[in-house]
């Protein structure tokens, strides 16, 4: 039955994550963007949540709880209401265990997933975005040629968030023309991770590019065994999970301009109380809440294991064009001063301003 | 739990209205276009007949929208011919005593065809409903009623059909401000109301849009809706502009729904000559290697859904009693935009094809846009938005 009300364990989980956000993340986020770093001791808090190991089952270490595109969407866009660059720090992990949750053959899913469900930290990450123009996910330049019993790898990757810290890559590489992930431990001769990269946004993420250069990798480790994985599936999970953080950013920055725009004053009235102010506000708050429910329907579908790519790339799009729009007039809506530093909408503005480039964020 | 999957019966119903819709409005939606003014009476009787039947209900509820969407798929003018209590059945269910609406209500399935038009907006009045002129006097047993009602969806077949009725609104009282406000039940064949014009349309021809003209038109004096009581002192009390306005919040999103029908139409025309031309709309490509006829259509289709996601969620929420005033001016801003822009950019996209009346498509145009005037133009519904979420009063927003 059609229906828009969360469970009560969602109402529950997206409750005490809005509530980290706000303890925590909002304190700090505006120290993180300028010094780059996100402090070890927020992200250990986070860990504690279990917001990824409370969808592992019980046989590889976690909690054995329901994993849910719906509830982790709403997980996503309460932590990137606190920051963008914590979020993605923090679920870092599952860009590398979702897939092999549900995709990994035996022997993956028994190595591997213990990892996420330590307790503490471990960082893990995916390789999916190279550096050239027309990058398509579909069709990668990275290749993966089989070798006897390896795989040989050589290609290039760059926006890989947390590579120099991760112990495991999933990398994505195209074999005989489809995408399939191979997983590269640590250390591997060929994989070469340059220095940390310098980005308009999400400044307090490290992230890097990363050449394979002949990178041999044993047979057992592409993602699936030899029935592969289900890539478009992965992209999926993708685009719905970064729909929910433009959610989340463009509500932290809706919320900021509308109490800005009551509180400033201007030829005597308070800015708000303008039509052309409103009328911004107005449509900055159904925007927001129509991509939100265009991302929970895409969850809702992939949830039901249905083909969710027409919904998962038109909600992408929209909440692309949707969080810059929103930021962008949050800037606007307090002018010179949105412009500096004191005032977090322009940092908002660059976060936002990534999510077309953004890809391969596969965590919900 | 969050679901988009609708029951079985509303798949039944959204199947059997698209069947009515495809085998009774599409074939003759072009026709009473153009012969504008004509009356669909065989339409209007097999329309009845499903209504009875109950399998053209229209609640307002999920499963109302649902068919709404579909059957305005068929032909948004002739959805505006479908007899029933219409927006002035909304207005009795919003603001009318039990009494009243078993009195109203109670045997309108019954008989003959029937309406029930609601009438606001008058000439010198549209968006700022709280000018209204037309006054009710009251005088012993009676409320006299003078004033000119224009536009008037409905007002015709209302006002000239045996049992069927208008719900006109008027003030009591000048002085009182929005308190004076009400409404009042005319039925159909009360001397004194008559009908003096129809409007010719830039489209939903086949809906009759007219001026009701109240010449000290007598009704019953519990014939008034809701409260007969002004109460003066406080003007503050505003209990029959709430009524006026707590209407809205049901029948925006029924509006918004007729929207998102003409705007499905129009993109299935579109995809439907696209697919015939061998051209695939390819989802899940990167947006910098689509084709600019890609990316139009694709963002189209998220018009599309974030108005009908909007518009299923404002309905959701009334059927759980939740307060959705903001939620149904959001629909209703989005979705009367959205069929503008869904339907403009199809005729763009399709050249030729789409300026020309021997497809629907240019007919879908003009239908489309009156979602965005009717029930609050875009702008009055952005401002109730505003209103809300900046919680300002009218005062304070104007
Ligand atoms: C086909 C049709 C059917 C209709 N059916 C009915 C019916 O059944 N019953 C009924 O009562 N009415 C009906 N109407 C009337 C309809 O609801 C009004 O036309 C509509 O509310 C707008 O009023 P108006 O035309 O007087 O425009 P105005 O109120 O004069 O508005 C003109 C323009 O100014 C804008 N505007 C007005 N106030 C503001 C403001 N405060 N801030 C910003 N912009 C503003 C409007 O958005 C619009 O763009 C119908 C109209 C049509 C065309």
């Amino acid at each position: 039955m059609i229906s828009f009300s969360p469970t009560e364990e969602q109402q529950m989980i997206a409750s005490m994550v809005k509530e980290f956000a706000s303890d925590e993340m909002r304190k700090i986020y505006r120290e993180c963007d300028e010094s780059g770093e996100i402090p070890d001791s927020i992200i250990d808090t986070a860990w504690k949540m279990g917001l990824i190991s409370s969808n592992i089952p019980e046989d590889y270490g976690g909690f054995g709880g329901e994993h849910s595109a719906i509830t982790a969407s709403m997980i996503v866009e309460e932590l990137a209401w606190g920051d963008l660059s914590m979020t993605i720090h923090i679920l870092c992990p599952a860009l590398f265990s979702y897939p092999i949750l549900e995709m990994g053959t035996e022997t993956q899913r028994k190595k591997y997933l213990p990892l996420v469900c330590a307790e503490k930290y471990t960082a893990a990450t995916a390789a999916l975005i190279e550096p050239h123009f027309g990058f398509d996910p579909c069709s990668l330049l990275t290749s993966a040629r089989p070798d006897g019993n390896e795989y040989v790898i050589n290609g290039e990757k760059c926006y890989v968030p947390l590579a120099a810290e991760a112990d495991f890559l999933l990398v994505y590489a195209a074999e005989n023309g489809s995408s399939q992930g191979f997983i590269i431990e640590k250390g591997t001769k060929g994989l070469e991770i340059s220095e940390r990269e310098k980005n308009m946004g999400i400044k307090a993420l490290p992230t890097y590019e990363l050449s394979l250069k002949n990178c041999r990798v044993p047979k057992e480790n592409r993602l699936g065994g030899p029935k592969g994985c289900d890539f478009n599936r992965i992209m999926n999970c993708s685009r719905v999970a970064l729909s929910a953080m433009a959610v989340g950013v463009a509500k932290a920055a809706f919320e900021y301009s509308r109490d800005y725009a009551k509180e400033r004053i201007a030829f005597g009235e308070p800015i708000a109380s303008r039509q052309v102010i409103a009328f911004m506000l107005a449509e900055i708050a159904i925007e927001i809440d129509a991509t939100r429910l265009m991302t929970w329907e895409a969850a809702w579908k992939l949830d039901r294991k249905e083909e969710a790519t027409k919904e998962a790339s038109l909600v992408k799009a929209y909440s692309d064009d949707m969080a810059i729009m929103v930021t962008d007039r949050a800037v606007q809506i307090l002018g010179g001063h949105g412009y500096v530093r004191e005032h977090p909408v322009e940092l908002w503005l660059r976060n936002a301003r990534g999510f077309p480039t953004f890809d391969g964020m596969a965590m919900v | 739990m969050i679901d988009f999957e609708p029951t079985p019966e509303q798949k039944k119903a959204i199947k059997v209205a698209r069947e009515f819709a495809e085998e009774q409005l599409r074939p003759v939606g072009r026709y009473y276009d153009e012969q504008e003014h004509e009356n669909p009476q065989e339409l209007i009787e097999k329309m009845w007949e499903k209504r009875q039947e109950d399998t053209l209900a229209l609640g307002l509820d999920v499963t109302a929208a649902l068919r709404i969407e579909e059957l305005c798929w068929g032909d948004a003018g002739l959805f505006l011919c479908i007899p029933g209590p219409g927006l002035g059945g909304a207005a009795i269910f919003a603001s009318g005593t039990k009494e009243q609406l078993t009195r109203f209500l109670g045997h309108f399935n019954e008989g003959g065809p029937k309406w029930g038009a609601m009438a606001m907006t008058e000439p010198a009045c549209g968006s700022d409903t709280s000018a209204i002129a037309t006054t009710a006097v009251r005088d012993g047993d009676e409320w006299v009623l003078n004033g000119e009602k224009i536009f008037v969806t409905w007002g015709k077949r209302a006002a000239e059909n045996d049992e069927s009725l208008v719900v006109v609104w008027a003030t009591v009282d000048k002085s009182a401000g929005r308190a004076g406000m009400k409404s009042f039940v005319v039925p159909a064949g009360t001397p004194g109301m008559r009908v003096e014009k129809l409007e010719k349309k830039l489209g939903i021809r086949a809906s009759d849009t007219a001026t009701v003209i109240f010449d000290n038109c007598r009704i019953p004096f519990d014939n008034i809706l809701g409260n007969p009581e002004v109460k003066k002192l406080d003007k503050s009390q505003t209990k029959g502009f709430k009524g006026a306005m707590a209407t809205f919040d049901a029948t925006r999103p029924i509006v918004a729904a007729m929207a998102i029908g003409v705007g499905r139409a129009a993109l299935d025309f579109v995809e439907e000559a696209l697919k015939n031309e061998g051209i695939k709309i390819r989802y899940g490509t990167p947006r910098q290697k689509l084709t600019a006829l890609e990316r139009d259509v694709m963002e189209m289709e998220a018009h599309y859904k974030a108005a009908k996601l909007l518009t299923l969620r404002a309905l959701w929420m009334m059927s759980q009693f939740q307060p959705n005033n903001l939620e149904s001016s959001m629909a209703k801003a989005k979705a009367g935009l959205a069929v503008t822009k869904i339907t403009q950019k199809a005729v763009e996209i399709m050249g030729p094809l789409g300026y020309s009346r021997k497809h629907l498509l240019e007919k879908w145009m003009r239908d489309g846009k009156i979602n965005d005037i009717f029930e609050g133009t875009g702008q009055i519904n952005m401002l109730v938005t505003a209103r809300r979420v900046l919680n300002y009063s009218r005062d304070q927003l104007k």
